[in-house]
């Protein structure tokens, strides 16, 4: 499994034809508790960039994006009751939803670790 | 009746155990516990307006629209309701108590003479229904607004009619898919810059159209070359917010008219900020096609919490057809008419419809009228200019205390834009705003625009005297300082507040937005009980 991070915060971990996403610790940390998660419906395609989901937070409703094209298969359930789950485990237990990947060959334009940690110093 | 204090209010002028802090009533002297309405009442108490019983059998009138039950509403007198919500809005703060230095609201001083105007009989005490020839005076105050609107504005049109900004922005929309549609053609995207007001995105999607965002440039303005580049044959439009949320003039306005105008799209220009450049600048001449106008903010007609808004269009030649019904226009014998339906078809066929049941909000176009005729066009320029001169007066009294993310690229204009940048970790903007309740005053908008980190947006309004600022900018060095010395007692501000400092996530993630007790009265009679068949 491998996983990829976005400039917008948001992260995927890929194995095989599947995905998981979810935003990444730093973006919880600058969004502050987050209040409500609003999740695509399973079966939904979008294209990479497109708006997904959108996380709402004491501080702002954030549009969170597809990091590549796919079709969602499933949400996290757990995150109707607990939308603190993404404050406590975002890049754990507070994933967002799954999906099957379009085109895996999007993940190229993505960021690994090193270089995603690279990113966030800056900003 | 609850218990005293059953809610754990916080006396404000001691501390518990202190000599004389603890009071039966739970109230300290004239500071006001008070409950819930709901706990006010008394259990299965009926009170209020007595009605006779209809004469006559109305029961079959009413068929299925008959109440059921009896509502479940607290039963109170006329004065202990009266008390209630009096108490209640001691415990608000007005612009008639303190500067309100809300940025992107425009809290401004609502003058006395509007509301002496407003309540003249002539213009308070008319139906929307009576004819027209017997109103003649409030459609004449109606066509003078306009004619004031659009001379200001440089436009070519008004649509009077929208109740507030973002009524406003979704009439200016209407106008461009008319347009569009009359053209034949079918383009459904419009262009929103980050910098734009919050509302224009979901007017946009609310209209029918797909929302694309603009990035901004490192200077808070709107990037010309990434606009240009997302141009295209399905761009209906752009909504451009000038001057924009972090009190910058877009300085390539008529570039981003040009070229949206050369690829087929119309300008909507967000125009809650026109009050700092009001007689100063033209939006007609920036190549505006459609721009409300917050009467509410702009002309000094109250709001927040205080009155309805106002959100008159003004519009370009191209868009002017599309308006909305009804309007007002001078006939040859100086009659005013207010075109309707009736004659929309030889006179305004292509009208997208209608905003409203009537002509708009005549208190509000009496006051906005009042503030214009009473400054002139003069006083109105100097209200640009003074708000200006205010608003950076607040940036450059601030800005080696606090972090103003673009204060070195120049004067501001309405509104002065600060970061928590610079403050230590741990200390946040939220900490500045609650510690500002404690110094008397209500906060400034915080975390708006969302371009900046932690942001605090400062507009002062032209109505706030030098005094008066100086007393707001000693507060907030004083809370700068207090947090730049890691000061731990400002994270638990305010403690001079009727609550100490609310868990604000807790509220947003379960809300009770109803009243959770028992209803009343406990077990409501019948109807039958009560009287009636």
């Amino acid at each position: 499994m491998s996983r990829y991070f976005t400039k917008d915060h948001e992260w995927i971990d890929v194995s095989g034809e599947t995905g998981t996403v979810g935003i990444t610790d730093y973006a919880q940390s600058q969004l502050g508790d987050i209040t409500f998660v609003e999740l695509p419906e399973s079966g939904a395609s979008f294209g990479a960039g497109d708006t997904a989901s959108v996380v709402d937070s004491v501080k702002a409703a954030s549009d969170i994006y597809m990091p590549v094209g796919g079709t969602v298969t499933a949400i996290n359930e757990a995150l109707a009751d607990a939308p603190e789950l993404v404050n406590a485990a975002a890049e754990g237990d507070g994933w967002l939803f799954k999906v099957t990947l379009a085109d895996a060959a999007e993940l190229a334009a993505l960021m690994d670790e090193t270089a995603y940690k690279a990113y966030v110093a800056e900003l | 009746m609850n218990a005293p204090n059953a809610s754990g209010w916080r006396p404000a002028l001691g501390e518990a155990g202190e000599a004389g802090a603890a009071t039966a009533s739970g109230d300290r002297g004239l500071h006001f516990e008070e409950p819930l309405i709901f706990e006010l009442a008394e259990p299965g108490a009926r009170m209020g307006v007595d009605l006779d019983a209809p004469s006559g059998d109305v029961m079959p009138s009413l068929a299925r629209f008959r109440r059921q039950a009896i509502p479940a509403l607290p039963g109170l007198t006329e004065p202990e309701t009266v008390r209630h919500y009096t108490r209640l809005s001691r415990q608000n703060y007005a612009i008639d108590l303190g500067p309100f230095p809300l940025g992107s609201c425009t809290m401004k001083h609502n003058p006395r003479l509007n509301e002496k105007m407003a309540r003249l009989p002539g213009f308070a005490d008319i139906h929307p229904l009576q004819p027209q020839g017997t109103v003649q005076g409030a459609l004449d105050a109606i066509n003078q607004l306009a004619t004031w609107l659009i001379t200001l504005t440089g436009m070519h049109g008004v649509a009077m009619t929208p109740k507030a900004g973002a009524h406003g922005e979704l009439c200016g929309l209407l106008c461009i898919k008319a347009a569009i549609a009359a053209r034949g053609e079918s383009r459904d995207v419009i262009l929103v810059p980050e910098s734009a007001h919050g509302t224009n995105p979901a007017t946009a999607a609310f209209a029918g159209f797909r929302v694309e965002s603009i990035p901004a440039t490192a200077d808070g303005r709107v990037d010309l070359g990434a606009l240009r580049a997302r141009l295209g044959p399905n761009v209906a439009g752009v909504m451009i917010t000038n001057p924009n949320t972090c009190g910058l003039f877009e300085r390539d306005m008529k570039a981003i008219s040009d070229a949206v105008h050369a690829a087929g799209g119309y300008v909507y220009c967000d125009g809650a900020n026109f009050n700092a450049v009001v007689g100063k600048v033209r939006p007609g001449d920036l190549g505006v096609d459609a721009m409300h106008i917050n009467l509410h903010k702009t002309f000094s007609t109250p709001h927040g919490g205080g009155g309805p808004g106002s959100g008159p269009v003004v519009l370009s030649e191209a868009l002017s057809p599309f308006g909305p019904l009804p309007f007002t226009v001078r006939t040859a014998d100086g009659t005013i008419r207010l075109i309707e339906e009736e004659d929309a078809a030889g006179e305004h066929p292509q009208g997208f419809g209608r905003m409203a049941a009537f002509h708009g909000q005549m208190g509000m176009y009496t006051r906005a009228l009042t503030y214009i005729l009473s400054h002139g066009a003069d006083g109105l320029r100097q209200v640009a200019e003074d708000a200006v001169l205010n608003a950076n007066y607040v940036l450059r009294s601030l800005d080696d205390v606090l972090h103003a993310p673009f204060g070195a690229a120049g004067p501001c204009m309405h509104e002065a834009l600060f970061s928590d940048d610079d403050l230590p970790d741990g200390m946040t903007t939220l900490d500045i705003a609650k510690g500002l309740i404690d110094e008397g005053f209500h906060p400034m908008t915080v975390y708006f625009p969302l371009v900046v980190h932690g942001a605090m947006l400062i507009e002062p309004t032209e109505t706030e005297s030098k005094a008066g600022l100086d007393r707001l900018i000693c507060s907030l060095r004083s809370l700068a300082g207090r947090a730049r010395a890691g000061d731990a007692t400002l994270k638990s501000a305010p403690h001079f507040a009727p609550r100490r400092r609310l868990d604000e996530t807790l509220a947003a993630r379960k809300p009770r937005l109803t009243w959770q007790g028992e209803a009343l009265p406990p077990q409501p009679p019948s109807l039958s009980e009560i009287g009636g068949s």
